[in-house]
C-alpha cells in the first residue's frame, strides 16, 4: 500500500513532542562515580549518617556486580565515569534563602502540559515535580496535610521525617535486588515520598512528573509511597526528557508497601525521548518497581503505558505477602523506529487466596523489538493462588519484532494459573472497512490500536487516558509500511 | 435523467485472475438496480471493484461517478463521495466502539466537504434517530465494531452506517444472506426509508426475497463476469421460477 | 570444572578404544566434539536453559562406559508387543545397534536400518551430509555425546518410499554396574517418502544409569514422518534427549513423546522448518511421581513462509515429582504466514509437586498467527463430586479425570494400535500398576 506508506512518512517527519531543552540554570556535579561522589550527593542534601551509611555499602556492592544480560534487548555499553550523578536545576541565590521557582522553569512544565498552580487545582490533582534530579514543587501540600497525607520530594522527607522513612526505605527493593537498585541507592538524589495515614482515602490524585534536562546526567529518583491500613490512594507518574544525540540514563527504583485492607493505584505514562528514526539517542529506561502487599486484603494496581525511551527494562511487582492480597498489572508497551522494551511484571505469592491479574499489550512497530517478560511464582503456603495472565502482540510491519516470555514457577498444588497469549496485526480488511466508511489509513491504524489497547487504558485516570490515547497514535509515526 | 455511475466495459483481476470480463451498466439518479446471478459470477468482486479494494486490479475500461473518473479515488475519498458498500461480511474491530467508529468516519467526510466537525451533542442526537430507522440497540453502539454480533445484528449495523453517512449510491452486497425473515424486514424497511429521489442504490442478491422488500427498476443477470440480460422488475420471478441454468444455457 | 575433567582423561587416556570399533565419519566428528566440550564443559544452573536442572551433579557418579565394546547379550527374548500393531524390530542395547529377528519380514528395497559402523562401509557419501550436522552446534551434552558415541542407528528410506509398518526400536539398558550409555540415531527420509518409527526406552536393572541420546533426523520434501518415543525405564534412569529435526518442503513431522517412567528427564527437541508448506506436530505427555523429574524443552524455528506448527504438552506431576517445560516459538523474518500454536496444561496433584512452565513466543515476521496458552491447576472439583455423588468412588473418579486429561495427548498418535496400548499403559500407570512394563516377557521373569 503505497499511499499509507507517504501518510506515515509524512507523519514520521513530525519530531518528537516533548524534545525541547529548557534553558534552567543548572548546579551539575561533576561526572564520575566514587566515594566521594556519594559523599558529595548526600553532603548536598545534608543527610543523616545512617542513610549515607547505606549508600556506601549500597555503592560498595555495586563495583562487585555486572549489568545483567538475561533481558532480549541489545544495551550499547554504558561508561558509568561518565555520567553526571546529580544536577539540581534551582537557581543558586544565596540571598534568597527560599528556592524560587525559575520561571524558565515554569514554562517548562507549561510546555509539558503541566500547570503547576491553577489548572491542576481545577482538575484537583496534587503534583511533585522532579526535574533532572530534584524535586521542584510540591503542589496541594497543605490541603493534603489536614488529612495527615504526606506528599512531598524524598528530599524534604528525610528532614521532615526520617523515621518514616529509614523505616520503609530500602524494605521492598533492597540495594542487592539487582545491579541498577545498587546503583540508584548509591547515588538517588530526589524523587517522591507519599504517606496516607489509617483509614485515609486520599482526596485527590497524587502526581509527579519527572523530566531529565541536562545533559550527560544520570536521573536516579526514588519513590516511596505507604499506604497504611485501610488507606487509599491513586498515584499518577509521567515522564518526558528532551532530544538529545546521546543517551540518557534514568534508573529509579520505587517502593510500595501496602498495608492492612489498603488499596494502591500507580499508574504511569511513560514518554521518554526514544531517539530519532535513526535510532539515535534517546533514553535508558532501567527501573525497579515494586509493591509490598504486607497486609490482608491489601491491594496494588500498575497500570503502566509506556512509549518511550530507547531502551526499557521494567518488572513492576507486587508481592502478595498478606492473605486475600492482589495484585494486578495491565501494560501498553508501544515502540517504535530502533526502540527496545523488555517489560512485564512479577507476581510472588506468598499469602492465602491471593490474586493476580496480568494483561499487556504490545504494539510493535518500525524496526523496534518489544518483550513481555513476566513471572508468577506460587509459593508452597500459599493455598488458593489465582492468577489470570493474557499477553497480546500486535506487529506493524515485518521489521519489527513481538516477543512473550512467561515463566510459571508452582510449588502449591491448590494454585490455579493460566496464561495466554496471541500475535497478531492489523488486518488488511479491517482497514480497508474503515477506508470504505471514510476513514484515512492513518486515522484507521490510530483507531485499531486504540481499541486493542483499550482494556488497559480504561484503567488510566480519565485525563491520564486522554493523553496516553494521543501518545500512542503519535508514537506510530511512520509504523505501517 | 443525470447519469449518477457510467461503467463501461470493465475487466477486473485478483490474483491474476479474471473476474469482471466486460461490464456496461449505467444507474440514473433516483434509481434501483438489482444484479442477480448464480454464485461465483463475479457480483461482489464488481461491488469491491466500485469500492476500490486494494486485493482487485482493473485491468481495462472505465467508471465515470458524478461525472468524475472514479478509479483514480481512494477508497475513502470514494466513500467521502457518497459511495456506500454494505458488505457481505462486514469486519470486526476488536476494542473500537461503533460511536468512536462512526465519529471519526462522519467528520472525515465533513472535513473532506469543507464543514466544521460535529459536536458531540448533535452527533449523539443523530446517532439515536437513526438508530431507530433500524431497531438497533443502544447497547450495541457502545460495543466493538461487529464484534461477537448475529448476522443480523451486523447487517443491521451496516445499514445504520448508511443511514449516518447519507450516500448518494449504495451498494448492497446479499444484505440478505444470514438473515432470518423478520431481521430481513427491519433491514429492508431501514434501506427503504433512507431512499430519496435524488438516491440511487444497487442491490446484489442470488434471490429473490430481498427484492420483495426493495423493489427494483431494473434487473441484471451476472454470469460469468458480463451482464447477459437486463429487464424490468418480471425478471425477478421468472429467476425465481426458472433459476439461473436457462441463462446459462444461454451462453 | 569438575567432573568434566574426568571424562576428558577417559577420552585422551582411552581415544585409540574409543575409535577402533568405529566408522571413521563417528571418529571425524568426534576429534571436533571433544574440542568443543572442553571449551565449555557441562552447562550450569547459571544457564537460565539449565536454571531448574543441576545436569553437572548427573555426571558425577562413577558410571561404567563399555568403551571397549563388550558385547552384552539380551537377558532372554527381549520383544515389547504392542498387540495388532505389525512391527519390524530392532533393538538398541546400552548404546549398541541389534538386529532384531523379524521372521522372514523384509523392509522395502533400498531401506537401511542398522549401524552406521556397518552402513558407512559401503555408503560412506550418503551419511557425509547427515550426521552430526544438525548436531553440530548443540550444547555441551550433545558434543560430550559426539565425542563419546561409538555406534549410530542409521534409518534411511528413499525417494518415494513408503514403509507400511511401524519401525520399533526398543531401546534396552542392562548392565550389573552402574552405566552411562551414549546413543545416537539417525534418521533419513528422502523425498516423497513415509514412516513411523516407535522407540521404546526400558531398562532390566535398578543400577544407576545415564543415557545421553542424540538423534538427527532429515525429513525431505512431501516426506512424511511419525516418531513415537516412549519412555518405561526405572526411576534410577537419567535420560538426557536430544532431538533434531530438518523439514523441507511440504513434509510432514509428527513426534510423541510419552514419559510414563524414569528418573530424571530432560528432552530437547529442536524443529528447523526450512522448505514452505512443512508442518509439524510435537506432543508430549508426562506422568510423574516420587522424586522424578521431567524437563522438555522445545523449538520450533520457522524459518521460511508458509509452515505449520502445532504443540501440546501435558503434565501430570504427583507426589514429590518436578515438571519443567519451556517451548519456544520461534517466527523468523521471513516466515510469513506462518501458523504456530503451542498449548501447555499442567496438573498438580500434590502440594510437593512442582512446575515450571515457560511458554516462550518470538516474532520477527507481521503476518502471523501464533498463541500459546498454558495453565496449571488441579482436577475439578466440582467434576469429583459430581461423580461421586452418581456413585463413582472418589479414587476412581479422579483416575477418571487424569485418564481424560491425558487423552488429548494420546489421541493424537496416529497408530490406532499404539493409542490403544497407551490408553492402558498409561491408566495402569495412575492404578501404580506400572512399575515394571509388563508388556514384554522380560519383566515377567
Amino acid at each position: 500500500m503505497k499511499k499509507k506508506d507517504n501518510i506515515l512518512k509524512r507523519l514520521a517527519n513530525k519530531a518528537y513532542e516533548f524534545g525541547f531543552v529548557s534553558k534552567i540554570k543548572t548546579d551539575i556535579i561533576e561526572s564520575g562515580l566514587n566515594e566521594d561522589t556519594v559523599r558529595l550527593i548526600s553532603s548536598k542534601k545534608n543527610e543523616p549518617d545512617w542513610l549515607l551509611e547505606i549508600r556506601l555499602q549500597a555503592y560498595r556492592h555495586w563495583l562487585t556486580l555486572e549489568m545483567p544480560q538475561w533481558a532480549h534487548l541489545n544495551i550499547p555499553p554504558i561508561d558509568y565515569q561518565s555520567i553526571s550523578y546529580y544536577a539540581d536545576p534551582l537557581k543558586k541565590s544565596k540571598e534568597n534563602k527560599n528556592k524560587e521557582i525559575d520561571p524558565e522553569l515554569m514554562k517548562t512544565f507549561e510546555k509539558l502540559g503541566i500547570p503547576l498552580e491553577e489548572r491542576l487545582a481545577l482538575s484537583g490533582t496534587a503534583v511533585d515535580a522532579v526535574m533532572d534530579s530534584v524535586s521542584v514543587k510540591t503542589t496541594f501540600k497543605e490541603e493534603l496535610k489536614e488529612k495527615g497525607i504526606i506528599f512531598c520530594s524524598m528530599s524534604e522527607a528525610i528532614q521532615e521525617y526520617p523515621d518514616l522513612v529509614r523505616k520503609y526505605l530500602g524494605t521492598v527493593v533492597n540495594y542487592r535486588d539487582n545491579f541498577f537498585a545498587a546503583l540508584n541507592t548509591a547515588v538517588f538524589s530526589d524523587g517522591s515520598f507519599v504517606y496516607i495515614p489509617k483509614g485515609v482515602r486520599c482526596p485527590m490524585e497524587l502526581s509527579t512528573y519527572f523530566r531529565i534536562n541536562a545533559a550527560n546526567t544520570g536521573q536516579f529518583e526514588r519513590t516511596l509511597i505507604v499506604a497504611d491500613d485501610d488507606s487509599y490512594v491513586s498515584y499518577l507518574e509521567g515522564c518526558t526528557a528532551p532530544m538529545r544525540d546521546e543517551n540518557q540514563l534514568h534508573a529509579a527504583i520505587v517502593e510500595i508497601i501496602v498495608h492492612d485492607n489498603a488499596e494502591v493505584k500507580y499508574s504511569t505514562v511513560q514518554n521518554w525521548y526514544p531517539g530519532d528514526a535513526e535510532g539515535k539517542g534517546g533514553v535508558y529506561n532501567f527501573v525497579t518497581k515494586r509493591g509490598d502487599c504486607r497486609g490482608h486484603n491489601s491491594k496494588l494496581s500498575w497500570t503502566q503505558v509506556e512509549t518511550g525511551s530507547a531502551i526499557t527494562w521494567k518488572y513492576p511487582s507486587c508481592i502478595l505477602r498478606g492473605d486475600n492480597s492482589q495484585g494486578e498489572f495491565y501494560s501498553v508497551a508501544l515502540t517504535n523506529n530502533y526502540q527496545q522494551a523488555d517489560t512485564g511484571t512479577k507476581m510472588i505469592h506468598l499469602g492465602k487466596n491471593t490474586r493476580s491479574t496480568i494483561i499487556s499489550k504490545g504494539i510493535s512497530a518500525g524496526k523496534s523489538q518489544n518483550s513481555y517478560r513476566g513471572l508468577v511464582r506460587v509459593s508452597k503456603n500459599a493455598d488458593g493462588a489465582r492468577n489470570y495472565s493474557q499477553c497480546d502482540s500486535l506487529l506493524l510491519g515485518d521489521k519489527c519484532g513481538a516477543h512473550t516470555f512467561p515463566y510459571m514457577d508452582i510449588h502449591n498444588n491448590s494454585a490455579v494459573i493460566e496464561h495466554e497469549a496471541t500475535t497478531s496485526k492489523i488486518s488488511e480488511d479491517q482497514l480497508f472497512y474503515c477506508n470504505q466508511r471514510g476513514i484515512g489509513t492513518e486515522e484507521a491504524i490510530g483507531l485499531i490500536v486504540n481499541g486493542y489497547a483499550k482494556e488497559v487504558l480504561n484503567k488510566l485516570p480519565m485525563e491520564f487516558a486522554i493523553e496516553a490515547q494521543k501518545l500512542l497514535s503519535v508514537s506510530l509515526e511512520g509504523a505501517v509500511g | 435523467m443525470e447519469n449518477l455511475l457510467e461503467i463501461k466495459n470493465l475487466h477486473a483481476t485478483i490474483d491474476g485472475k479474471e473476474i469482471l470480463k466486460g461490464i456496461n451498466l449505467t444507474v440514473k439518479a433516483g434509481e434501483v438496480h438489482a444484479i442477480m446471478g448464480p454464485n461465483g459470477s463475479g457480483k461482489s468482486t464488481l461491488s469491491n471493484v466500485l469500492v476500490g479494494h486494494p486485493a482487485y486490479t482493473v485491468t481495462e475500461g472505465e467508471v465515470k461517478y458524478k461525472g468524475k473518473n472514479l478509479l483514480e479515488l481512494s477508497p475513502e475519498d470514494r466513500s467521502h463521495e457518497g459511495l456506500f458498500l454494505s458488505f457481505q461480511y462486514p469486519v470486526e474491530i476488536p476494542g473500537v466502539s461503533i460511536t468512536n467508529f462512526m465519529r471519526a468516519a462522519v467528520n472525515a467526510k465533513r472535513q473532506y466537504l469543507g464543514q466544521e466537525p460535529m459536536n458531540a451533542t448533535e452527533f449523539l442526537k443523530m446517532m439515536r434517530e437513526k438508530r431507530a430507522l433500524v431497531n438497533l440497540d443502544s447497547k450495541l453502539a457502545n460495543r466493538s465494531v461487529n464484534e461477537g454480533f448475529s448476522g443480523g445484528e451486523k447487517k443491521r449495523n451496516e445499514i445504520f452506517q448508511m443511514a449516518m453517512l447519507d450516500p448518494t449510491l449504495s451498494i448492497l452486497d446479499e444484505t440478505d444472506s444470514g438473515l432470518d425473515i423478520d431481521a430481513l424486514r427491519i433491514v429492508a424497511e431501514g434501506v427503504n426509508k433512507l431512499k430519496r429521489e435524488d438516491t440511487s442504490s444497487i442491490v446484489i442478491t442470488h434471490y429473490q426475497r430481498l427484492l420483495d422488500y426493495i423493489k427494483p427498476d431494473i434487473v441484471h443477470v451476472l454470469y460469468n463476469g458480463r451482464i447477459v440480460k437486463t429487464a424490468g422488475p418480471e425478471l425477478v420471478m421468472e429467476l425465481e421460477e426458472r433459476g439461473y441454468d436457462w441463462i446459462k444455457n444461454e451462453n | 570444572m569438575g567432573c568434566e575433567q574426568e571424562y576428558i582423561n577417559i577420552f585422551d587416556r582411552h581415544r585409540e578404544l574409543i575409535d577402533e570399533p568405529c566408522a571413521s565419519i563417528l571418529n571425524e566428528e568426534r576429534a571436533k566434539a571433544i574440542i568443543r566440550f572442553k571449551a565449555t564443559g557441562f552447562p550450569d544452573r547459571k544457564d537460565e536453559d539449565w536454571l531448574h536442572t543441576d545436569v553437572a551433579k548427573k555426571f558425577a557418579t562413577d558410571y561404567g562406559m563399555n568403551l571397549g565394546r563388550v558385547a552384552t547379550a539380551i537377558h532372554g527374548t527381549f520383544t515389547c508387543d504392542v498387540p495388532n500393531l505389525n512391527t519390524y524390530h530392532a533393538y538398541i542395547i546400552n548404546d549398541s545397534f541389534q538386529a532384531g529377528e523379524n521372521k522372514g519380514k523384509q523392509l522395502p528395497q533400498g531401506v537401511m536400518l542398522g549401524s552406521i559402523n556397518d552402513i558407512a562401509a559401503d555408503s560412506r557419501d550418503l551419511l557425509g551430509p547427515y550426521y552430526n550436522r544438525l548436531a553440530t552446534n548443540g550444547d555441551s551434552i550433545v558434543q560430550f555425546n559426539t565425542a563419546f558415541t561409538q555406534d549410530c542407528l542409521v534409518l534411511y528410506i528413499p525417494k518415494n518410499t513408503v514403509v507400511e509398518d511401524t519401525i520399533q526400536i526398543v531401546t534396552l539398558l542392562q548392565a550389573n554396574v552402574d552405566m552411562m550409555s551414549n546413543r545416537r540415531l539417525l534418521i533419513i527420509l528422502e523425498e516423497n517418502s513415509r514412516a513411523s518409527l516407535l522407540l521404546c526406552d526400558h531398562s532390566s536393572l535398578q543400577k544407576q544409569t545415564l543415557s545421553t541420546q542424540v538423534t538427527e533426523i532429515f525429513v525431505g520434501r512431501g516426506a512424511s514422518l511419525d516418531l513415537y518415543e516412549i519412555e518405561e525405564t526405572s526411576g534410577s534412569n537419567t535420560r538426557l534427549g536430544q532431538l533434531f529435526v530438518r523439514q523441507e518442503q511440504d513434509s510432514c513431522f509428527r513426534h510423541s513423546n510419552i514419559t510414563l517412567t524414569n528418573g530424571f528427564t530432560r528432552n530437547r527437541v529442536e524443529v528447523s522448518l526450512e522448505g514452505e508448506g512443512a508442518e509439524t506436530h510435537i506432543n508430549g505427555l508426562a506422568i510423574g511421581d516420587k522424586e522424578q523429574h521431567i524437563d522438555n524443552r522445545t523449538l520450533v524455528d520457522h524459518k521460511v513462509p508458509r509452515c505449520t506448527s502445532n504443540e501440546l504438552y501435558k503434565y501430570i506431576l504427583d507426589e514429590q515429582s518436578t515438571g519443567v517445560f519451556a517451548g519456544k516459538m520461534l517466527i523468523r523474518p521471513d516466515a510469513q504466514h506462518s501458523v504456530s500454536e503451542q498449548t501447555n496444561r499442567n496438573l498438580c496433584l500434590t502440594s510437593c509437586a512442582h512446575m515450571y512452565a515457560q511458554p516462550q513466543l518470538e516474532i520477527y515476521a507481521d503476518d502471523v498467527k501464533c498463541s500459546h496458552g498454558s495453565t496449571v491447576g488441579q482436577l475439578d472439583g466440582n467434576a469429583l463430586f459430581y461423580m461421586q455423588q452418581r456413585g463413582i468412588p472418589a479414587e476412581e473418579a479422579r483416575h477418571l479425570l487424569m485418564y481424560a486429561f491425558a487423552g488429548e495427548v494420546i489421541d493424537n498418535i496416529q497408530i490406532e494400535a499404539l493409542r490403544d496400548r497407551l490408553h492402558i499403559l498409561v491408566e495402569k500407570r495412575f492404578r501404580g500398576e506400572l512399575n515394571r512394563c509388563k508388556g514384554c516377557s522380560l519383566c515377567k521373569q
